[in-house]
């Protein structure tokens, strides 16, 4: 398997792709959903209101980095405390750039109005389930816009019980909750498996991410990692089939 | 004692919320001035493992052993079924029976 099958097909809108979008992010929702909750709780002990926590879910919608900014959140807001929330949301973040950034030679022959508006529902979660669909040959924005317009009304409803149920939510860690976003992930690895070869960026994205993750405080690490394994494929040169002259010599 | 909506919350949020739409704007902005050659296609093609590793490895390796384990349990079964939910059900539920029978992480 000397190239990868390049899927050029542009995209398109059609109803028959909404229902699979929303099956393929089906096994997300169970954990978004616990995800949400712990975060409710979290909120409800570092007493935010109901609608405050609502109006967060609703605008800044990334979990990880409202469950770390909620986390580190200050006694009092000063413009200078707001700026660290708003690099630490940053960190934790930027790694959408890099999402979205894929999603460009797919999307890309839409039009901007419709395209940009697609790009706010990119999540770790629908944009994977998106990728696997789009390796596999698809083409229809349905199957991505459909999946993440549900993960995020799932996401946004999340937090409720959660919040109410605060006192019996304390550890959160009791029930694995904080296994839902490694475990989906650790899922989402396997099919990607495509060879030894193919892992190396892996390997070199998994190294730096330890690395910066001991030598700097935050979340540097996912960014740093996951540019340094994208740099590294690009740094590596196509494989090239065995020569027939050498194979027999 | 809490007022239904702190304005210096909402004004944290909002701030929180440009960041974050700036970024998932962003890359697919600046990817519309990039010419897409086999070497780009091929770190974009590298990017959704790269990602997962550099985001999960040190939540992994800081969670300690039942989050190894768990984490293990989880990949093992995608390998056997190819079901994520199974996969992310049995990561909780491994970790969530660890920690009921006393092993700490």
């Amino acid at each position: 398997m000397p190239h990868t099958k390049i899927n050029k097909t542009p995209a398109y809108w059609s109803r028959q792709a909404i229902l699979p979008g929303i099956v393929a992010i089906g096994p997300m929702l169970p954990g978004t959903l616990a995800f949400g909750m712990a975060f409710g709780a979290l909120c409800a002990q570092k007493h935010f209101s109901l609608a405050e926590v609502q109006v967060m879910m609703a605008t800044v919608y990334g979990g990880l980095s409202q469950f770390v900014a909620v986390q580190s959140w200050p006694d009092h807001l000063t413009p200078s405390s707001i700026a660290t929330l708003a690099l630490l949301t940053l960190t934790v973040n930027i790694r959408f750039m890099l999402m979205s950034a894929t999603l460009r030679p797919w999307f890309g022959t839409l039009p901007p109005w419709q395209a940009y508006p697609a790009m706010l529902l990119v999540t770790d979660g629908g944009w994977l389930a998106a990728m696997r669909y789009r390796d596999h040959g698809g083409a229809d924005a349905s199957f991505y816009v459909g999946g993440g317009i549900v993960l995020y009304f799932v996401w946004l409803f999340s937090a409720i019980p959660g919040f109410l149920l605060a006192e019996q939510l304390t550890d959160p860690r009791k029930y694995g909750v904080d296994l839902v976003m490694p475990a989906f992930y650790a899922a989402m690895l396997v099919p990607a498996w495509k060879g030894p070869r193919r892992a190396i960026p892996w390997v070199v994205s998994g190294v730096v991410a330890l690395l910066v993750h001991y030598a700097l405080p935050g979340w540097w690490f996912i960014i740093a990692g996951a540019l340094s394994g994208a740099i590294s494929a690009g740094l590596m040169d196509e494989p090239v089939p065995p020569a027939p002259a050498e194979v027999a010599a | 004692m809490n007022e239904f909506l702190r304005s210096d919350v909402m004004i944290a949020f909002a701030v929180m919320t440009a960041v974050t739409v700036a970024s998932r704007l962003g890359g697919y902005w600046l990817m519309g001035y990039v010419n897409v050659t086999p070497r780009v296609r091929r770190m974009l093609d590298a990017l959704p493992g790269s990602i997962i590793v550099a985001a999960a490895l040190p939540v992994a390796v800081n969670g300690g052993a039942v989050v190894m384990f768990a984490i293990l349990a989880a990949m093992a079964v995608t390998i056997i079924r190819r079901n994520d939910f199974i996969a992310v059900i049995t990561g909780m539920a491994v970790a969530a029976a660890a920690r009921a029978a006393g092993f700490g992480g």
